[in-house]
């Protein structure tokens, strides 16, 4: 066959990593919500949902028919366009991220000069889907939803991005793959520890997880900024965040846990290793914290964490000059 | 290369048109997003990622973020739309088109006379190219930028303290213990009056438990 080339066969081959690793991200996305509800019951001595199937293993199959199945309603009183564009901007913009990742030296979607900035800048599109989401639904408690949500990431995006560009420096590259290339010997984690906590604290904050889930707080705002959604539309907020939870621990094991580098196992093992050990640490911060007020997020952001981030930056900037001036 | 970077300048325009003619505030400002999406294609066509991610970063992430915030937060209904549509009127827009379009065939004309023949090349221009020349020979512009936006961020936190409303707050708060304290003596002095002409020898502060003994023993 002439058209079967080695450069066919590399495209098809990318293709279908590109497929399985969407698939596998959105799968495990839906599960975790599963996961998250036993895990929960197991950290507050309760059994969860234990009835469908072994270890209520089916429990997943039951929700994700009941959302399909559910009408699909759209209040007479909402913008049409943005309170249908909402729920796809966020599930989007989250899966987009997943471009970036290097998973194994072999797989991997894209391989961006850019790597890091692509995610900051999907990270950044995600906020319109939540601000979209409160206004189209012309509700008092999903606006003020949208609002605090919009404010709270925005803040915490500011040092996000500053606290992953000691990294960069020491790397000398946005690229995700040679960002993990040069944690053969140490994981950032050891020299950008602040860069660690700050970066862990914000990933929370934007996936509006526990304890930064102001914009959905149950008690004041009775769900906030997806209060009218039902139905799948509902539900693309639901994995949507689940998907930024794998997101933001896959991105976590990748800039500061050294990806795939471990002794013994192969890469792949090692990376969902320790991509699963962050998503249950989130599952766990859920459990254990309570939710502070709205106001002391903000002044923690602002006050804590972005000195913080400064500071760790410019001694990033001093010790790489001090040890290596040449460059 | 080339396809692209005209699609998105295409995109770009018709977006941008469309944010001008557009009657509704917050539709506007979603077709305003696509056309700074459709720019950072147009830099990313020409070999720029690094600036193309930069202005979907900055301007599509965070200030039309801001942007979109205060919009909604005007809560505008159906009377914003008609009134952009009352001021919509050709009268309003044919001037400037005319001579915008004067200005357009001028720079058609002189960009067809000039040798322009540089072709959109694949050629990449990397974050550190931009920060050498950024940090080289553009040194002193950075550090003018840095400037004003130091400028603004004083200004900015001028005009958002809150010292002037915390001193107000205070002087009332004061004003208010003051008050408190005087009509508590008030209350203490006239109980004293009161035990006195009830011969009571016991001087306590004044509460409830004690008003109430105080009358018990009064009825004494």
């Amino acid at each position: 066959m002439s058209w079967w080339t080695p450069q066919v066969e590399a495209t098809l081959i990318a293709m279908v990593q590109a497929v399985v690793i969407l698939l596998v991200v959105v799968v495990s996305g839906a599960v975790l919500s599963m996961v998250e509800r036993r895990l929960l019951a197991l950290w507050q001595d309760r059994y969860g949902p234990n009835r469908v199937g072994p270890f209520g293993l089916l429990q997943i199959a039951a929700d994700m028919l009941k959302i399909f199945f559910k009408e699909d309603w759209i209040p007479p009183f909402a913008d049409r366009t943005f309170f249908v564009l909402a729920p796809a901007i966020a599930m989007a913009s989250l899966l987009l991220s997943f471009m970036v990742i290097p998973i194994t030296p072999s797989w991997g979607v894209a391989d961006l000069n850019i790597g890091i900035l692509f995610f900051f800048a999907m990270a950044g599109i995600n906020v319109y889907a939540v601000l979209f989401a409160g206004w189209a639904s012309s509700n008092k408690y999903a606006l003020l939803g949208a609002l605090r949500a919009s404010a709270q990431t925005l803040s915490y995006e500011v040092f996000m991005g500053l606290a992953v560009m000691g990294i960069v420096a020491m790397t000398g590259s946005f690229n995700m793959r040679d960002i993990v290339n040069a944690q053969e010997n140490v994981w950032f984690i050891i020299p950008q520890f602040f860069g660690f906590c700050t970066f862990i604290i914000a990933g929370i904050a934007v996936t509006h997880r526990h304890p930064f889930d102001q914009p959905e707080a149950e008690q004041e705002l009775a769900d906030g900024y997806h209060i009218e959604y039902s139905g799948m539309k509902w539900g693309m907020f639901f994995v949507g965040e689940y998907i930024g939870i794998v997101l933001m621990s896959a991105l976590l094991v990748t800039l500061f846990f050294g990806g795939w580098h471990g002794p013994l196992l192969p890469p792949i093992v090692w990376f969902l290793l320790k991509t699963v050990f962050f998503v249950v640490l989130f599952v766990l911060l859920r459990a254990a914290l309570p939710r502070p007020r709205y106001d002391k997020v903000m002044n923690f952001g602002w006050k804590v964490c972005l000195p913080l981030t400064l500071v760790n930056l410019l001694i990033t900037g001093a010790m790489i000059l001090i040890i290596d001036p040449a460059t | 290369m080339q396809i692209a970077f005209y699609l998105s300048g295409l995109v770009a325009i018709l977006a941008t048109l469309r944010v001008v003619t557009g009657t509704h505030p917050v539709h506007a400002l979603l077709y305003l997003i696509v056309s700074l999406i459709a720019v950072a294609m147009v830099f990313f066509a020409l070999g720029a990622p690094f600036a193309g991610a930069l202005e979907i970063i900055v301007y599509a992430g965070a200030i039309m973020v801001l942007f979109v915030f205060v919009v909604m937060m005007l809560n505008l209904g159906e009377s914003a739309v008609e009134q952009e549509r009352a001021w919509l009127q050709p009268k309003a827009w044919v001037g400037p088109a005319v001579l915008t379009a004067i200005l357009l065939i001028v720079m058609v004309v002189t960009l067809a006379s000039g040798d322009y023949t540089g072709s959109i090349s694949g050629e990449t221009l990397t974050a550190k190219m931009v920060g050498i020349s950024l940090f080289g020979p553009y040194l002193v512009i950075v550090e003018l930028a840095a400037m004003l936006l130091l400028a603004a961020l004083v200004a900015a936190s001028h005009l958002g303290r809150s010292e002037a409303h915390d001193e107000a707050d205070l002087a009332r708060e004061r004003q208010r213990e003051l008050n408190g304290q005087r009509e508590l003596n008030d209350q203490r002095e006239f109980n004293k009056q009161a035990r006195a002409s009830t011969s009571s020898p016991r001087e306590t502060p004044f509460d409830a438990s004690d008003d109430k003994a105080g009358t018990q023993e009064g009825k004494a």
